[in-house]
């Protein structure tokens, strides 16, 4: 099939590097791809506020309790951007809720692991926060505009969530053996899922190709789980905590870490709905989204009336 | 689900200092202006980012359409006098 006029000025502006804006010609397929990436994106933000919600009550001390909330709070906020750069593409905002709870649109896996101790609090900023901010990095190039924008302005936010989670880490390190236990543990269970934040191996990705052509992707799966493992493991030593991986060690040809295999059995799993929480996570959004219908109805018959009384 | 709304769309300007141009933030979803404003506050200045906060109902935006733009802005190209560098200055003129 010979491209058309318009996906040929389509790629024209991409391999110029111009961004793509709401109103411009864009490849159908481009369009639905954004909508999967940008949702299941927003998602990840909206459902990454329960594992960390868990721990608001019973955070150590006062300064650990506003920090969370604050942190929360930019998670949910960085979910509102990012549902309204899917809606410029003509997806609503209740179609994306609605094929959340559907289970038609995804989230990111790691929000599936349960967050047991206060310790799992600075891993999941630290490694979590820490793995998406590679990905995120690499995306405020993005072709799409109002996708690039909304993680620029996620990218500044974030590094105050991994830098509050490392500063846990390091303080429990320097605790009593009680609490150096727990950090190792927590860094013990999260390590291999936040290998897994990026994705399957470049030779097994389903999604790359056209993504690269068109620029919504900048760097591979495999490129950017190597800069995060690249810049953690030093972080980890620093502090005095192991990395759970018996074939780590340092590659002076390529100026990296290798590593060992990734659990792709259990990733699998737990993206198919089988992992420790899948079940609770949506049951919690379901329950809170349904029980909240009368705030926004009453927001819609407020607006109403003060129409009608104009 | 009977009647799941998710509210109107609002575009979000902010001004991050007075003497500052608003510049378009991102939008916000509200029943009304006054929601509307909270919500811009709470989404787009959690840092200092705002001292002024515009919101605008999102369906009265008219926006260009960009299959339009080559002949939409082309009058402003072929008037090279516009811009000061246009006019030839004599030798040894100074601060003008």
């Amino acid at each position: 099939m010979f491209p058309t006029a318009t996906e040929t000025s389509f790629q024209e502006k991409v391999d110029q590097d111009l961004n793509i804006e709401p109103k411009d010609h864009m490849p159908e397929n481009y369009r639905l791809h954004l909508i999967r990436q940008i949702s299941q994106h927003a998602h990840s933000e909206v459902i990454g506020m329960q594992p960390e919600g868990n721990w608001i009550t019973r955070a150590p001390s006062l300064r650990a309790k506003q920090i969370l909330l604050a942190k929360i709070q930019d998670e949910g906020g960085h979910g509102l951007y990012l549902y309204s750069a899917a809606e410029t593409l003509g997806i609503s905002r209740e179609e994306m809720i609605e094929q959340l709870h559907s289970g038609k649109a995804k989230y990111s896996n790691i929000f599936n692991y349960p967050s047991l101790t206060w310790a799992d609090i600075g891993a999941i900023g630290w490694l979590v926060d820490g793995a998406a901010i590679v990905n995120q990095v690499s995306l405020q190039r993005t072709s799409y505009g109002p996708y690039a924008r909304a993680m620029v302005r996620i990218c500044k936010e974030e590094s105050f969530h991994q830098r509050q989670g490392y500063e846990i880490m390091a303080k429990m390190m320097k605790g009593i053996p009680a609490q150096r236990e727990m950090a190792q543990d927590a860094m013990n269970r999260w390590w291999w899922p936040a290998l897994m934040m990026f994705g399957p191996h470049d030779s097994d990705s389903p999604h790359s190709g056209n993504a690269f052509k068109w620029k919504i992707k900048r760097k591979s799966n495999d490129e950017l789980r190597q800069r995060f493992i690249d810049k953690t493991v030093p972080q980890a030593e620093l502090i005095g905590l192991a990395i759970p991986d018996k074939d780590l060690k340092w590659n002076e040809a390529k100026q990296g870490y290798d590593h060992g295999e990734i659990n792709w059995a259990e990733f699998k799993q737990v993206i198919s709905g089988n992992g420790p929480c899948n079940k609770q996570r949506m049951a919690h959004h379901v329950k809170y989204h349904e029980e909240g219908a009368w705030v926004r109805e009453a927001g819609a018959a407020y607006s109403k009336q003060i129409q009608e009384n104009k | 689900m009977a009647n799941d709304t998710q509210l109107d769309l609002w575009e979000v300007f902010i001004q991050s200092r007075a003497g500052n141009h608003h510049i378009h933030a991102g939008s916000v979803h509200a029943s009304d202006r006054q929601m509307a404003l909270q919500n811009a506050r709470d989404i787009y200045t959690r840092r200092n980012e705002g001292s002024s906060i515009w919101v605008v109902p999102a369906k009265y935006v008219t926006a260009s359409n960009p299959d339009d733009a080559d002949m939409f802005f082309d009058p402003a190209n072929d008037k090279i006098y516009r811009h000061p560098t246009f006019y030839v200055m004599p030798e040894g003129a100074k601060q003008i």
